[in-house]
């Protein structure tokens, strides 16, 4: 028979390399923490103070943003999308964060002769709903009205980054102290406080993290985010309800850009219009180099947070060795098309292996 | 007689002891055929009997694993298409490869421009060209429309004149009449017509018998990759074509399980889909399925039988019309909904619809029915995965582990896995929509047995098919379907060409026009 002939001869071929194989699968599956150690040895070696406490604490506060826009965009892109609008709602939420700080919301419009002024926590949980707000407005755009999310988010990216300038007619807000009257003295802690030594915002990463990663694992929401990358016909089909899972993911995208914008105020006491600008290019490239797939339908948000941490320590490393900032674009541009190629090299290993099995 | 023949219509092509294998089944089979040039070659069998494999060899798409093909005498191989193109083989596909935001022209010319110098391309040519072979056609299209701007008809006649660009001697038409109106196929037998007098020689495959009785002049019947009958169409009549379509000896159908069948489960009234060429897709349509019964929905290619399980399952928002299960009504308007009432789908194609390729085994197997294994917000893994291994057991889908994606399994087991998915949300009723395309013998035979087993336990199934030997072997109760209303009812049992006359209503309307 054919059948067995061709069976007999993949063994054949492949049989005496077989344990070769599989440590060279298990080794592209890990590419993304062998790719961590790697940049992390060589600097460690290569730039003098990259292992101090004091760098490490920088570094990870760096990569804290640039992980919580990316366990986003995860989100959104196992689920077949791509949201360009994170930057700009993390310049907006900064400025929204801001001006509750500097003013709260003056009641004069209504006739009235106060404001309302608002503590630290009333004020998070005001820009947190901005954020989600945008995002849900992305969604609607993408479901209901069938814009492609390029397109959809790409449109929220100019017309946030625009309120964001509105709302202050392009000046910063500057010295986002807080009023201990109001109770929102208390804003400086989520960018510049520490907890057991580590940075607030890394614990928000680290908390935003955890949930996330429980959410795509260990509910059906997730797994139905992976059903509608992988094939949103199939999903639809078999009872997922698709447009809800889309308006879920580029709502929690939203809020993580929320988190990033009141954390870069608090961190800087000031809020720029302009802050975040270019984030979400960042955010897609964490992602892909964790190994998210852009035709949807494949990603973790380890791989994610791995991902993050290699972009971080090559931006820093690189300058704390002098290398010059136009080198370091190259060099993160080479990185991103490095991992693709060898997430395409890995991919056809992998379905190799298993048509291999299947065989036996 | 034969002498005559040869005279009047010489043969062009000629495959002697033609073999082909693909990897698991033998889709041809010692086959000798003749094409004859100035004449219409009728090719006809059910889905799977080979005609869409021997049509691909001649065109070049597919090559012969074993015995000759001749052309003109001389023995030749084509490389591909493009190599049989040269040699004067043009095939019309049944999905037509036209580009809708091109000209009629520049579709004609695609792939082998007419150009100056090799780069610039010739515009004024390529529009006399086209120009005049819309004239040979006898066709009033303009060689400068958008081609998206044509009916169907006249896009098919582009199309056919692409092959006649080519200076095909041969053209192969694969179900040409299938999306076309009646005065549209009216146009297309016309043009066959006048191209027979000129001398090209017509390889003509279709479903729609009376069709190909009135059209063809040479007749080749194709069952289980062998032919099983050839001769020249004078006095061959449907039962005749019927007879070795099918044979005497059945396949490996399972005997009907005797079991008591219950009451109505699910009822379907005044279904109607409108259809974007105007009238309706789905017009009107009532059904009913009672427990345990299979009822078989039989039509040809486009008669709305898709389409119906489609509205059913919620995927045409502006159908209209009533559900009922177990005689309550049906309002919930989502895909989810539906599948708590009791409907399970498995979809015609698997790949596009019924499973997520990438996902593994487990995965696809749960991911209708993930509300079972959830408690609040958890999804626990553990019962999910117990629960899939029940499932591959049950339905004895064979595989080295669940970890694995779906997409490395062979068709008919990844056909088990959608049908294991759907079973697991436990169904009232089963839609399947050929629920045996693109799968072995062996793996038909075992979904086929499933089928009858799930009938057993009062499942309601209402499978819809092309395949007029399975509908005739399968099922309790048998449906047709055409032109999206139901044209015929008949018990288990009924005679093949009663099921098929009621398919092809529409031949007296075209023989009028």
């Amino acid at each position: 028979m054919s059948s067995t002939d061709a069976a007999g001869n993949v063994k054949t071929v492949i049989g005496g390399h077989r344990s070769r194989t599989s440590a060279l699968l298990l080794l592209l599956h890990m590419r993304t923490f062998v790719a961590l150690i790697l940049v992390f040895t060589f600097f460690a070696i290569a730039a003098p103070n990259f292992l101090t406490m004091g760098n490490m604490l920088i570094i990870s506060k760096h990569v804290a943003l640039n992980a919580l826009l990316a366990i986003g965009m995860t989100f959104v892109i196992i689920a077949g999308g791509i949201d360009l609008s994170v930057g700009s709602i993390v310049g907006l939420c900064a400025m929204v964060a801001g001006y509750l700080v500097l003013y709260g919301i003056d009641l004069g419009f209504l006739g009235l002769a106060y404001s309302i002024q608002f503590n630290t926590i009333e004020i998070c949980m005001i820009v947190l709903v901005v954020g989600i707000f945008i995002g849900w407005i992305n969604g609607l755009l993408i479901t209901k009205l069938n814009v492609a999310p390029f397109i959809a988010t790409l449109g929220t990216l100019y017309v946030a980054r625009g309120a964001a300038l509105l709302f202050s007619e392009g000046r910063t807000f500057p010295n986002l102290a807080g009023n201990p009257e109001y109770g929102s003295d208390t804003f400086r802690i989520i960018g510049s406080g520490t907890l057991l030594g580590l940075p607030v915002s890394v614990w928000i990463m680290v908390a935003v993290a955890l949930i996330a990663a429980y959410l795509a694992t260990r509910t059906p929401l997730g797994r139905h985010i992976y059903a509608v990358g992988g094939n949103e016909r199939g999903a639809a089909l078999s009872g997922v309800r698709v447009d809800r899972i889309k308006l879920f993911v580029y709502m929690f995208s939203g809020l993580c850009a929320a988190f990033v914008g009141l954390i870069i105020s608090s961190q800087l006491q000031a809020s720029h219009p302009a802050t975040g600008e270019t984030f979400e290019l960042n955010a897609i490239a964490a992602a892909v180099l964790g190994g998210t797939s852009m035709s949807g339908g494949r990603g973790r948000i380890a791989g994610t947070i791995v991902g993050a941490f290699v972009i971080g320590i090559l931006a820093d490393g690189l300058i704390m060795m002098g290398v010059s900032s136009f080198w370091q674009t190259v060099i993160k541009g080479l990185v991103i098309i490095a991992a693709v190629v060898v997430d395409q090299v890995q991919q056809k290993l992998q379905a190799r292996v298993v048509l291999q099995q299947n065989a036996n | 007689m034969s002498d005559a023949s040869d005279e009047a219509h010489p043969i062009g092509l000629k495959i002697r002891n033609g073999s082909k294998i693909y990897p698991g089944t033998q889709a041809l089979k010692d086959v000798d055929f003749d094409l004859r040039m100035g004449a219409v070659n009728v090719l006809v069998g059910e889905n799977g009997a080979g005609k869409s494999t021997l049509m691909k060899v001649i065109a070049g798409v597919e090559q012969l694993n074993g015995g000759t093909i001749e052309l003109d005498g001389v023995e030749v191989t084509f490389a591909d298409k493009s190599d049989a193109a040269k040699h004067g083989v043009g095939i019309v596909f049944q999905e037509l490869n036209l580009f809708p935001n091109l000209t009629v022209a520049e579709n004609i010319f695609v792939g082998h421009e007419k150009t100056r110098g090799g780069i610039h391309i010739d515009r004024r040519a390529q529009r006399a060209a086209a120009a005049a072979l819309m004239k040979r056609l006898e066709q009033d299209i303009d060689p400068n429309a958008p081609l998206g701007n044509l009916r169907i008809g006249q896009q098919q006649i582009v199309e056919i004149a692409k092959a006649l660009a080519e200076n095909a001697r041969i053209l192969i038409l694969d179900e040409p009449t299938s999306a076309l109106s009646a005065t549209e196929v009216e146009v297309l037998f016309r043009v066959i017509n006048d191209l027979k007098k000129q001398g090209v020689g017509i390889v003509y495959i279709s479903h729609r018998l009376e069709e190909l009785i009135r059209i063809g002049d040479y007749i080749t019947v194709l069952r289980d990759g062998a032919i099983t009958g050839s001769r020249s169409m004078q006095g061959v009549d449907i039962p005749w074509i019927v007879a070795n379509m099918i044979g005497s000896a059945s396949k490996d159908f399972p005997k009907t399980v005797g079991h008591d069948m219950g009451g109505e489960v699910f009822r379907v009234e005044n279904i109607c889909l409108p259809s974007p060429a105007g009238g309706y897709a789905v017009d009107h349509m009532s059904l009913s399925v009672r427990e345990g019964e299979i009822v078989g929905l039989y039509g040809l290619m486009g008669a709305g039988r898709s389409e119906l399980l489609e509205c059913i399952m919620a995927q045409h928002p502006n159908s209209s019309g009533q559900l009922f299960i177990s005689g309550k009504p049906l309002k919930e308007r989502s895909v989810a909904g539906r599948i708590r009432r009791g409907l399970a789908l498995i979809p015609e194609d698997r790949k596009r619809d019924g499973l997520v390729q990438i996902m593994t085994i487990r995965e696809n197997l749960t991911l209708s029915s993930l509300a079972d294994f959830t408690r609040g917000f958890h999804l626990s893994l553990k019962a999910e995965a117990t629960k899939a291994a029940e499932f591959v057991k049950r339905m004895a889908i064979k595989i080295a582990s669940l970890e694995h994606p779906v997409s490395s399994l062979s068709g008919g087991n990844q056909q088990k896995v959608v049908i294991g998915k759907a079973l697991m949300t436990r169904p009232k009723i089963l839609l399947m929509d050929e629920p045996s395309r693109g799968i072995d013998i062996g793996a038909k035979a075992e979904i086929f047995r499933t089928m009858r087993k799930l009938a057993a336990d009062g499942l309601g199934i209402l499978f819809v098919t092309s395949d007029l030997e399975e509908v005739l072997a399968l099922s309790d109760r048998i449906l047709v379907m055409a032109n999206g209303r139901l044209t015929g009812q008949f018990p288990a049992g009924a005679s093949a060409a009663d099921v098929v006359s009621a398919a092809t209503p529409n031949l007296n309307k075209v023989e009028l026009s």
